[in-house]
């Protein structure tokens, strides 16, 4: 590991400023292409789940395969709000979904992080997963939510007396609500409380014996993941017109902890690679018939390559481990200015 | 060593499995002062710590720390009680640089609310820094904690225990590993902290306890065999026994 002299910016801020480039210049260069806005905005939407997950494992160590069940939940709820209430403005839908998320994730957290014993990961990883498979078979067999066919023609949403339509203008909402979300995640890993969850990455049986409630920080830190999966499913629910069981279920938790140890897990910016890199590529892969149908093999080996080979995902290759996990004191919760 | 009690441990026992570590273990602790607890290889010394700390449950006995029953505390209410551990392997986050270690342990009392706004990180700097000056470690800040030398994590896990204002300070080995030049300057370090508070301090190296501490605490096979200040310990019998027979 070595210093880079050539620059003031860490290759991580680095990657993150492209990234965000490419998410700004993305309407203009693909004006004429509104499927691939649609993509577009699927990997925005789709990259905040991916971080929800990120929030659980790689910053605090809690091992979620239910963040779908808030994702769906908030989908299901803003659906049924919009069919029977009529009621389809983003300034309703919006603290809704936060508010389902967090109380479901609260309500899971209760069962699953705050016993006096520590849980182990196996026990929060088939919790997380009993949670979110529980809910996919109720909704399967509930007819007032449309069964397994879900619900459709779902209100277009509102914003005053703009309706959000598929396209440019619903990607631009969708990078905005992201762009919240990813600096508002930004703050708060590099904040003291980020100091906190970066020690319960290598030591969490130290903390304790230092005055601190880990239990607490985990819960803290999956209440908000559950907030971000579930304000991420209610606009997936708005922008396809549609939520299913499918939506809550353990396959597409499954497919968020792919997106994410794809990407790079303990960094925020990894999971939206990786969802991007995922999407875009099943995207113009499914064009390819005997492609098509071995696509989840496809992302199954390479879930298990990428965790065997580089458990630091696509980003480990350029990161290291320092600059990764940064610095909280006297670089102010900067990261470090390294390279590999 | 005077002044009021702090820790009193009684009847304690612990096993594992077929192993008894302790076994009816008695000891009081006043005031400031330094405490040696010295024993053969085996003889529970570092269980003893653990079970005080709260890192083992006991199987019979009771512990009081300032008059408080904490028998059944958590690690974190004993913390917050004021008892810090420094573990006989350093535990330090080897991934963060050694300003952020010692950070983290000054920040410890803090809320999640606060910490998540990050006020308190520049007010506690001149306490950081001066813990590190205390340590020799201020040259170092910047590195990260696992490129520092054993002797030298020893310190941060002394500095990092030390930064919680403890009223009682267990050490498990502060020494071990270290260069005589460095186990020197320990103990310069730990009579300079024995009057801020309470030490209990396992040691092997019997010049070394004899030369900083105020009493001791022979064990051996998880028994007491003797307690009381060092010139009267140091001459007992037993002591020589044990450490003829196992070491």
């Amino acid at each position: 590991m070595t210093r880079d002299p050539t620059s003031g910016i860490c290759i991580l801020a680095r990657v993150e400023i492209a990234t965000f480039f490419v998410l700004l210049a993305t309407p203009f260069a693909l004006w004429s292409r509104p499927e691939l806005i649609t993509l577009a905005t699927n990997i925005l939407i789709l990259s905040m789940l991916a971080i929800s997950f990120d929030l659980c494992w790689g910053y605090s160590g809690v091992m979620s395969f239910g963040q779908a069940l808030f994702f769906g939940a908030a989908g299901y709820l803003v659906a049924i709000v919009g069919r029977d209430l009529g009621f389809s403005s983003i300034w309703v839908s919006l603290p809704l979904a936060i508010l389902a998320g967090l109380c479901l994730s609260f309500l899971l957290a209760a069962v699953l992080l705050l016993d006096r014993i520590r849980p182990s990961s196996i026990f929060v990883a088939l919790g997380t997963l009993t949670g979110s498979y529980a809910a996919e078979r109720l909704v399967s067999g509930w007819q007032y939510v449309g069964a397994g066919n879900g619900l459709s023609s779902i209100k277009l949403l509102q914003i005053g007396p703009i309706e959000m339509v598929e396209g440019i203008s619903f990607y631009c909402l969708a990078l905005i609500v992201f762009s919240v979300c990813y600096f508002g995640c930004r703050v708060l890993v590099h904040s003291q409380f980020g100091l906190v969850l970066a020690a319960i990455r290598q030591n969490e049986d130290k903390l304790p014996f230092m005055g601190y409630r880990v239990q607490i920080y985990k819960t803290a830190t999956f209440l908000l993941a559950g907030a971000i999966a579930a304000v991420a499913g209610m606009l997936f629910a708005y922008h396809q017109g549609f939520v299913g069981p499918g939506n809550m279920g353990p396959g597409l938790s499954t497919v968020a902890a792919l997106y994410c140890l794809l990407g790079g897990p303990g960094t925020l910016i990894g999971p939206v690679l990786g969802t991007a890199a995922v999407e875009v590529a099943g995207y113009f892969l499914a064009d390819i018939a005997t492609i098509r149908q071995v696509w989840p093999v496809i992302l199954g080996l390479m879930l298990l390559i990428v965790v065997v080979v580089r458990p630091n995902g696509l980003l480990g290759f350029v990161v290291s481990d320092r600059e990764r996990i940064g610095s909280y004191g006297r670089g102010g919760g900067k990261q470090v200015r390294t390279t590999t | 060593m005077n002044g009021a009690t702090i820790l009193e441990v009684h009847g304690v026992s612990k096993t594992f499995g077929a192993l008894k570590a302790l076994t009816g273990v008695d000891l009081v602790i006043q005031g400031t002062g330094l405490h040696g607890l010295i024993g053969p290889n085996g003889s529970g010394k570092s269980t003893l710590l653990k079970v005080i700390a709260g890192a083992h449950a006991v199987d019979s006995g009771r512990i009081e720390f300032t008059g408080r029953d904490i028998t059944k505390a958590t690690p974190y209410a004993r913390a917050c009680a004021g008892i810090a551990l420094k573990f006989q392997t350093p535990q330090v986050l080897p991934l963060l640089p050694v300003y952020d270690n010692i950070l983290l342990a000054y920040q410890a009392r803090e809320s999640p609310w606060a910490l998540m706004r990050s006020i308190t990180r520049h007010t506690m700097h001149q306490d950081i820094m001066a813990a590190l000056e205390r340590f020799c470690l201020a040259g170092r800040a910047d590195d990260l904690a696992g490129e520092l030398s054993h002797g030298e994590q020893q310190w941060l896990e002394i500095a990092t225990a030390l930064a919680s204002k403890p009223r009682l300070l267990l050490l498990d080995e502060p020494t071990g590993g270290m260069s005589p030049a460095e186990r020197r300057l320990t103990g310069r370090l730990l009579k300079a902290i024995k009057a801020e508070c309470a030490l209990l301090v396992v040691e092997h190296d019997l010049d070394f306890i004899r030369e900083i501490c105020d009493r001791l605490t022979v064990l051996n096979e998880g028994h007491v065999l003797g307690t009381g200040p060092v010139a009267e310990i140091q001459h007992l019998p037993k002591l020589k026994e044990v450490y003829t027979a196992r070491v």
